[in-house]
């Protein structure tokens, strides 16, 4: 296969594992969440750099994802306190992670093979030379490995658990009071949604992370009034976004997660645009009903 | 051998982000009575109710369903939360809230079966809903999205019903539906607790009223107990201090 | 050059490299700081993230119409962008079901990411001068030259005309903007004007810390400064002061140590101020709040102390009668430890008087555990009579009680009560020290 292929079926599976996630943070009001994380596991990865001194993927998933975790810790810690509104713990905690990262950066340059840029485009163009060998066999990218499992694993937790999640994102007073404890579901699904963050970002960067975590979910919310039909819309978008996103990069020769990011924001823009005309006809012709029937009534 | 109670609540103590909004409440309720849950604005009601449902911690305390803890016994209770406590832009339409009922019993791994959706559709039908059960609920009106909250709770079959303000906001035929609901709930020896607003509906709607203001002010048959004398008590200066009081110990404890 | 001359050089601002570099940063600081606190009361603290990321495609854009690197070119293509990612969350918002969280979340992306392409495509067609372009995402506060500050001041010292011009109004609508439609104010406008001083704070930052750290210095310092105050004027121009001493502090440390840059040193320091501010500021503080928790709790022991002696010399009719510590801790659940510390503070306020190791009470003494005892029996009496609890269940809430009941609250409910001579336990209640003061 060439290695435009690869690339693509790595958006693929990033942009559908990522969305279907992520339909759940839409829905629970939670969206800056990936935001933050995305951000926050810098000193992670800079830690797992250090420590092991290699790109090894495991430490660095291990490393970010104790980030991505203590972020959602302690913004959660800070906002108990109440002492700050939850949005502003959130913002404070991101951006000290952030902070922190950026000078462990300049700190261990010359040990520390890692720029912020990488970080935040992503590498999504150079995955398929970053092979998964098995005894000497090539099996392909390791990209495309790591993001068809998590693909996979959000699958399974999400058909196994759908009614635990449907019901605490609706209605958590409800799923505590037939048994359901909404606590527990929500440390789970925050424990797979940075699951699917960090290795996500491992190879295909923070903006098109977060942009695939909130705009498939987002923009399918627009167009559904189910929540089986969102998820599997929000799996189409993302595909629609990896492909256009792909062939625009091409050929414009730009970055391609910022493309397949701004394909995302055209599909939003074509769908919410859609929405609102299809209110405003439905306003006027229940306006001219009216007014036909007052016409008739008083005719 | 005396009758097990459905709901005991005995010395129960809950503070709301420090504040104490009930104190030491104590009460059995009697099985198969509609009983009404009175107080002015901030006495706790809706925080007794979900006190009772596990949704708030205790102080101090217990409370028992049929004499045994609330976690062995969560399916005899079903449960109509307020109508603003969710968000009805939320992607589901009336069945499916309806049928979310039955997820208590549906175990770990468990889905929604055909019986299940037989008994939410069966439910909305009770409540007049069965022509929406398709739709999506913020289209419902606000009466409207009361009747699929209460056909919820219909569906967990449960003996004992606590319902958070269902007759707030609600259209004339909502409150009829709802009234004719409990009258049936009654029919069938269910005990039913109903927070309510409506001081004048108090006598016609309900056979027993509690009086709440932070501490249980009365409780008993309405006959004997609605009198004005009580509720000037429940509502009045008197009590005025509890609530000064209560803001005092936020500051200091 | 020594820690010592390095400082010495750097606050003294001899340097014209460091002065443009500490002017820049404490402009930024503070516009940023005084700023952020509308967003935080609005709950719209993220907004300047979302808003510095949609910032990006602005400056890539002015670069390609004016083909160069020009300070004021780039502010102005990022304001304009940035704004319209502000319209666009607005719009978003109002016209669809999406909420904020999304909004931000889709109009962040999508903005940035554009960003990035205009960015590499730049870059690709290797327009050579490009360089530095890419210092607006990450922040270089040391590339800040003489103009820029210059400009950066204008754009400050007019927005804190705005803000000081309209305060009252901006006040009004990040508190409650449906009272202030009630009153005919056109919060559309404002908040319009509001946003659009948030991008210019935004935009100007992003030269000196960068896209992500800028949210930072419209976040923290609004946070700390709600910490020590309730006013927002006083919040407002705390805020400022925690923006201004952060971007001092950022340009120190990366004074010292050039390969740390400032924008990250400053987002450290202003957290700790943060933290700090947290811990430490009176009555909202953390460590004062423990604190009070810890003098109520022991003034609830002494209280309990005088109390039961009370009692014990009303039971007894005995009043000089010295009790050894053993039987006073017998009287009530008291650990050795704050019994002690108890009656050693009581000794000092002149309540106790020891002799060879045992207590009683003085008058003083008597006095004050009669008034506690007499609220007590007081509420006693008052739940009693009006909700009927029975006799075993108004002891516990009295228990709590007695220790909050204000003088202006006893008179009401004696009062209320018509000076009870009786508790519901047919205890006496005193009014030692009480009348005779009458």
């Amino acid at each position: 296969m060439t290695p435009d292929i690869w690339v693509m079926i790595t958006g693929i599976l990033a942009a559908s594992a990522l969305g279907l996630i992520g339909s759940f943070l839409v829905l629970r009001q939670n969206g800056m969440l990936g935001d933050a994380i995305s951000h926050a596991v810098l000193p992670g990865l800079v830690l797992a750099f250090l420590i092991t001194s290699s790109r090894n993927v495991v430490p660095m998933v291990i490393g970010a994802g104790l980030f991505g975790l203590l972020t959602a810790y302690l913004t959660e810690l800070l906002s108990q306190t109440r002492r700050v509104y939850s949005d502003a713990a959130m913002g404070i905690v991101f951006t000290l992670l952030f902070a922190v990262g950026v000078i462990m950066v300049a700190l261990f340059a010359e040990q520390v093979d890692l720029d912020q840029e990488c970080v935040l485009y992503g590498e999504i163009a150079y995955t398929p030379w970053n092979t998964f060998v098995v005894g000497g066999t090539n099996l392909g990218p390791r990209a495309v490995w790591i993001l068809g499992s998590v693909l996979l694993a959000n699958l399974g937790f999400i058909l196994l658990f759908y009614k635990q999640l449907k019901i605490s994102s609706f209605d958590p007073q409800m799923a505590v009071a037939v048994g359901i404890s909404e606590k527990k579901w929500h440390y789970l699904l925050m424990t797979m949604v940075s699951l699917t963050v960090v290795s996500a970002f491992e190879s295909v960067g923070a903006i098109l992370v977060v942009a695939m975590l909130i705009i498939p979910g987002a923009t399918a919310y627009l167009l559904t009034s189910r929540l089986h039909t969102m998820l599997l819309l929000s799996v189409g978008i993302g595909i629609i976004c990896a492909v256009g996103g792909f062939m625009g990069a091409s050929y414009f020769d730009a970055s391609i997660a910022g493309f397949m990011a701004v394909v995302g924001g055209i599909v939003f823009a074509l769908v919410f645009a859609g929405t609102l005309i299809a209110k405003r006809i439905h306003q006027t012709r229940y306006t001219s009903e009216r007014q036909h029937i007052a016409e008739t009534i008083s005719g | 051998m005396e009758p097990v109670a459905p709901i005991e609540v005995h010395d129960l103590t809950v503070a709301y982000r420090r504040k104490p909004v009930l104190w030491n409440i104590d009460f059995s309720l009697p099985e198969g009575k509609l009983i009404g849950l009175v107080g002015p604005n901030g006495a706790g009601k809706s925080t007794l109710i979900k006190a009772i449902m596990g949704l708030m911690p205790l102080l101090s305390g217990y409370v028992k369903i049929y004499g045994e803890p609330l976690d062995t016994m969560r399916h005899k209770i079903g449960y109509v939360p307020q109508r603003e406590s969710v968000d009805w832009d939320f992607p589901i339409n009336a069945l499916d809230v309806v049928t979310m009922g039955r997820y208590g019993r549906l175990g770990l791994f468990g889905r929604p079966s055909k019986d299940d959706k037989a008994i939410a559709m069966e439910c909305l039908r009770k409540v007049g809903m069965q022509d929406f059960a398709h739709r999506q609920i913020s289209q419902l009106s606000g009466g409207q999205q009361q009747r699929v909250f209460l056909a919820r709770a219909l569906t967990q079959d449960a003996s004992v019903y606590l319902m958070d303000e269902p007759f707030a906001g609600v259209d004339a035929a909502t409150e009829k539906a709802i009234v004719d609901l409990l009258k049936e709930l009654k029919e069938h020896r269910k005990t039913v607790l109903v927070v309510h607003h409506d001081l004048h509906t108090v006598n016609e709607y309900f056979d027993w009223v509690m009086l709440l203001n932070m501490r249980l002010v009365k409780f008993g048959p309405t006959d004997q107990i609605f009198t004005n004398d009580n509720l000037r008590l429940t509502y009045g200066g008197k009590l005025l201090l509890l609530a000064e009081a209560a803001e005092k110990v936020a500051r200091q404890l | 050059m020594d820690w010592w001359d390095l400082t010495v050089r750097f606050f003294s601002l001899a340097d014209a490299n460091v002065r443009w570099v500490v002017f820049g940063s404490i402009l930024l600081g503070g516009a940023a700081g005084g700023l952020g606190c509308f967003a935080y009361l609005q709950k719209r603290s993220l907004m300047g993230d979302a808003l510095a990321h949609a910032a990006l495609p602005g400056v890539g854009l002015a670069f390609l119409v004016v083909g160069r690197k020009d300070f004021l070119a780039l502010l102005l293509g990022a304001s304009i962008t940035g704004w319209l990612g502000a319209l666009a969350i607005n719009y978003i918002v109002r016209e669809s079901k999406i909420k904020l969280d999304a909004a931000l979340g889709i109009v962040l992306t999508v903005f940035f990411g554009l960003g990035i392409v205009i960015l590499t495509y730049i870059q690709k067609s290797g327009s050579g001068s490009q360089s530095g372009l890419d210092k607006f995402l990450f922040g270089q506060a040391a590339a800040m030259g003489r103009n820029d500050v210059v400009i950066l001041g204008i754009v400050a010292l007019t927005m804190l005309a705005v803000v000081a011009l309209g305060f009252s109004k901006f006040k009004l609508i990040s508190f409650d903007p449906g009272f202030g439609r009630s009153l005919g104010m056109q919060v559309g406008l404002l908040q319009f004007v509001l946003t659009t001083m948030i991008v210019f704070a935004v935009t100007i930052g992003l030269q000196a810390v960068g896209v992500v750290l800028m949210a930072a210095m419209l976040i923290t310092p609004a946070a700390a400064a709600r910490q020590w105050t309730d006013k927002l004027q006083r919040m407002v121009m705390l805020a400022s002061l925690f923006g201004i001493l952060s971007g001092l502090f950022g340009a120190y440390i990366s004074f010292l140590a050039p390969r740390f840059p400032t924008g990250p040193w400053m987002v450290i320091v202003v957290t700790a101020v943060f933290v700090l501010s947290v811990l430490f500021a009176p009555q909202r503080g953390v460590i004062s709040f423990i604190r009070q928790h810890y003098a109520n709790r022991r003034r609830m022991t002494r209280e309990h102390v005088l109390k039961v002696l009370f009692k014990a010399g009303q039971d007894s009719r005995q009043w000089k009668t010295y009790y050894p510590v053993d039987q006073i801790k017998r009287m009530w659940s008291f650990t050795q430890h704050e019994l002690n510390a108890a009656l050693a503070g009581l000794q000092k306020q002149g309540m106790m008087e020891k002799s060879g190791g045992m207590y009683r009470l003085s008058d003083d003494g008597i006095t004050e555990g009669a008034r506690v005892t007499r609220l007590h029996r007081l509420w006693e009496v008052y739940l009693s009579r009006y909700l009927e609890l029975p006799e075993d269940h108004v002891h516990r809430d009295a228990e709590d009680m007695e220790h909050i009941i204000t003088p202006e609250m006893e008179a009401r409910l004696e009062e209320l009560l018509e000076h009870p001579e009786y508790d519901p336990h047919r205890q006496e209640i005193p009014y030692i020290g009480k009348r005779s003061q009458a």
